[in-house]
């Protein structure tokens, strides 16, 4: 199953290499290094102290991927971090206690600072918490409130504008003795939108039938550059000029999805999703979708590093701390759960879904919160039938194939009886779907 | 005639059911699911067709009061005849097993042992089947392996045979007659002894011998068609259907609790290692499910378990907590700390009903749980799997449902536990006739 070659595009590639420079850059001792997390990263802020962004979250998911976490999560526990803490922290404890060796096989260096741009997730405190205690380097805790109403406000813009002012653009000049430039920022700000232009056009060809794109597997290799160390660079623009060439050759030729398998041969349910995906057994779960002929047109999880298809964001070079700050606000985590709930029945709606799927996260509450709740509303709201499986982020200890790949099954059937019993819409669902 | 097949292929036990033409129920048939799901599909397959001869015998003879007498003289006998032939076969499994070189000192005191239990376990047999006799299992390996155990020790203080060589060789052996499916031929001879050893002594029945034999020669001569099968359960990828012909038994139990009471809404069924949660609509399509995952608490095995905790058969723990006088308080929802729970709670002198109907609730506290997370309890409810046959977790599950959502119909069937296999049953009916 998990030994056959995986089928790689040349924007795959290309982005490999792009991690694989970039982790040579953060292990190389010849620059200034931040550790920083995926949701509302600044990306475009620590370029223009030539800081590399190390992200502790994409170490965790890269281990998983490579089938090491799970030592390094029991290596965390031995120390005595409990069982029910995120696995991402867990897994970057024990990597550290392992050697803090990068992917790359270089020894990570102990970074220079560390920026916390997102407050929405608890655990990301926590978590700095450790490090700070762990390399004792200048920490930034940039609080970014959380939108409770719906709408972040204009006092909570400039909130997160005073601190960028006041805590972390003097921080980051002081560990880099680099003289912050703003029309430095605003270049890299333009660059970004450029690139995030190809990622909405890019997550909005699902829309089509059969979908190109799968938009939660698919979409963790499309979202990468955008999410991380690259936003607001000409290689991101490139990837996604690129990627958005290799679409519309798919879309020319009526592909189905690619998997890491090949192109799937046929659709058959379309789903939008919520919930990060697993990673340790990343393969198999993608498979389980791609062999009953399932793609995902839309997902929450493509969102997390920030929202351009919702309400139009994208960074702007002429306000460009106001831009950053809209940015860390809006990420999808950020959001409360009426607003959840209206993003993901839009996408049923406007991706012609079949269903909307949640994966919840055993060690992840800032997206387990209010699933269930979530999930109730969204049948209401289109009609449309919900199912629920769960797994971890990192720990392959809860990752259950057979419970898992019984409910999927069961959920596809589910589809396949609501279709063959004249459509999804029952009793008083969805009267305006 | 064509028949629609569903084969529930469960972690503790393997159910069928065979429908006819009309959405009848002919048959239904059930064994131990083994580690092996193709021989336990077969055995459950046969066993739901030999029911079906019995449904197609009954209605052959009539409706006169006394063929209910008949029959169930019939199928006592033909459940003997059934138990003596694996027995024959379980003999002889382990006389085989005596040719192992390590038992080449031992064969012929070993021999004689066996012989022994095995000339006695045959004089008690008519014993088992007689009417009115209460058997704690229906399968032969429970019914065998108790009469093995008990007489071999005895055998063996007899005689001086070493007694882990005798279970040793039975162990080995029962999973060689386990692996057995009985042919048409040997069930048609079985049913045509059966009927013969109840017309031995058999009273107040008006159809005569001779008009039994040749109505029971027609039946069996009818081909019952496997016109479509339905696999569903933990064990359906390993039976060799096509993937049409698979269908999760989340949509099953969905379906067939729909078939059984057409005004369901809600269905829980607990099975072995799984407890499900499912609504359904009007036409019995399931609209929303959820499951327990990586802990099979509150589900049948930990009954099994609490039972072996309490070195008592699982068949009593019911009727065993329905002799409470109040329900002790237990707090875990893990299998083994319940056990520890209910070890602490024994040695503070709390009387055991008390605490069964204690766990009994914190079973169905875990199933509640689970039903909420699917939608809650719509009217109206039916309980499904092998744990609704216990009357203290359905007493238990009433007064939840009770304290949680008002009054409720509460539907539970004598036949529940083959609701998986009658919704892949009725999958089957449709995959034709739809």
């Amino acid at each position: 199953m998990s030994g056959a070659e995986v089928t790689k595009s040349n924007s795959q590639l290309i982005q490999k290499a792009m991690i694989s420079r970039n982790y040579d850059r953060i292990t190389s001792g010849e620059c200034k290094v931040s550790s920083t997390f995926v949701p509302g990263n600044l990306n475009e802020l620590l370029m223009c102290f030539d800081i590399a962004n190390n992200l502790p979250e994409i170490n965790a998911i890269q281990n998983a991927m490579r089938k090491k976490s799970g030592d390094m999560i029991q290596e965390a526990e031995r120390s005595g971090h409990s069982e029910d803490v995120c696995t991402y922290v867990k897994a970057d404890i024990g990597m550290m206690a392992k050697g803090n060796i990068a992917p790359n096989g270089k020894p990570f260096r102990d970074p220079d600072m560390l920026l916390l741009s997102y407050s929405g997730c608890f655990t990301f405190m926590k978590w700095f918490e450790l490090l700070r205690e762990q390399y004792k380097c200048p920490t930034v805790m940039l609080h970014v409130p959380y939108a409770a109403d719906g709408q972040p406000t204009q006092n909570m813009r400039d909130y997160i504008v005073k601190q960028l002012k006041d805590e972390v653009i003097p921080t980051m000049e002081k560990v880099s003795g680099i003289k912050f430039d703003i029309d430095r920022l605003r270049e890299y700000l333009r660059k970004s939108a450029q690139a995030e232009n190809n990622l909405v056009w890019m997550l909005e060809q699902s829309k089509r039938r059969p979908s190109p794109i799968d938009c939660y597997f698919g979409g963790v290799y499309y979202m990468g550059p955008i999410f991380t160390a690259f936003r607001g660079t000409d290689e991101a623009i490139q990837y996604y000029d690129l990627l958005r060439l290799e679409i519309e050759e798919r879309i020319a030729k009526g592909l189905c999805a690619q998997t890491l398998d090949g192109d799937m041969p046929e659709e058959k349910y379309r789903l939008v999703v919520e919930g990060p995906p697993n990673w340790t057994s990343f393969r198999e779960f993608w498979q389980m979708f791609a062999e009953a002929g399932a793609v995902v047109v839309a997902s929450s999880y493509t969102k997390v590093g920030g929202v351009y298809d919702y309400d139009g964001f994208r960074h702007d070079p002429d306000h460009p701390l106001e831009s950053l700050a809209d940015y860390c606000l809006g990420v999808y985590t950020n959001r409360n759960l009426p607003t959840r709930v209206d993003m993901l029945a839009r996408n049923l709606k406007e991706y012609d879904a079949d269903g909307l799927l949640i994966n919840s996260i055993k060690s992840c509450n800032s997206f387990s919160a209010g699933q269930l709740v979530m999930l109730r509303e969204i049948e209401k709201l289109t009609g449309k039938p919900g199912a629920f499986i769960e797994t971890d982020l990192v720990d392959p200890r809860y990752f259950s194939a057979a419970n898992v790949k019984n409910r999927l099954e069961s959920y596809f059937q589910m589809i396949d009886q609501k279709r063959r019993a004249g459509g999804f819409i029952t009793g008083n669902a969805a009267a305006s779907a | 005639m064509r028949t629609f097949i569903g084969i529930d292929l469960g972690s503790t036990t393997t159910k069928a059911l065979v429908l006819d033409e009309n959405q009848k129920i002919l048959g239904r048939g059930i064994t131990n699911s083994r580690s092996n799901y193709d021989v336990a599909a077969s055995v459950s397959k046969q066993e739901a067709k030999i029911g079906a001869r019995f449904t197609l015998f009954h209605q052959a003879l009539g409706d006169d009061g006394s063929v209910d007498v008949l029959l169930a003289n019939l199928e006592r006998n033909f459940r003997l005849e059934q138990f003596l032939a694996e027995l024959v076969q379980l003999e002889t499994s382990c006389d085989m097993y005596l040719d192992h070189p390590r038992f080449a000192d031992t064969k012929n005191a070993l021999r004689e042992a066996l012989a022994a239990v095995f000339r006695q376990i045959e004089l008690e047999a008519p014993a088992i089947y007689a009417p009115g006799a209460n058997r704690k299992s229906d399968f032969f390996r429970d019914i065998a392996g108790s009469r093995f155990m008990s007489l071999s020790e005895k055998v063996s203080k007899e005689s001086g045979v070493s007694f882990d060589a005798l279970l040793n060789i039975y162990d080995k052996s029962i999973l060689d007659i386990e692996a057995m499916v009985s042919t048409d031929e040997m069930v048609a001879k079985q049913l045509l002894n059966g009927l013969s050893r109840a017309y031995r002594d058999m009273g107040g029945v008006n159809v005569s011998e001779a008009e039994a034999m040749v109505t029971l020669q027609k039946v069996l001569a009818l081909e019952l068609e496997e016109t479509y099968v339905v696999g569903t359960g933990y064990g359906r990828v390993r039976l060799p259907f096509p993937k049409e012909h698979i269908r999760s038994e989340i949509l099953c139990h969905g379906l067939g609790a729909h078939m059984m009471f057409p005004g369901t809404r809600t269905v829980l069924d607990i099975g072995g290692q799984d407890t499900k949660g499912i609504q359904v609509d009007e036409h019995g399509i399931v609209t929303n499910f959820q499951m327990n995952d990586r802990c099979a608490a509150g589900c049948g095995r930990y009954l099994g378990y609490i039972a072996d905790e309490m070195k008592i058969g699982l068949h009593e723990l019911g009727p065993i907590a329905m002799t409470a006088t109040k329900t002790t308080r237990i707090n875990s929802t893990c299998t083994v700390f319940a056990g520890a729970e209910l070890r602490d709670r024994l040695s503070l002198g709390e009387k055991r009903p008390d605490i069964l109907a204690g766990l009994h609730r914190a079973i169905m506290l875990r199933a509640m749980s689970i039903i909420a997370r699917s939608g809650g309890v719509t009217d109206q409810f039916t309980f499904t799997g092998g744990v609704a046959k216990n009357e203290a977790a359905v007493k238990e599950l009433r007064q939840l449902i009770k304290e949680n959502y008002g009054e409720k119909t509460i539907n539970i069937s004598a036949e529940s536990i083959y609701t998986g296999a009658l919704g892949g049953a009725s999958f089957a009916h449709r995959s034709v006739n739809n």
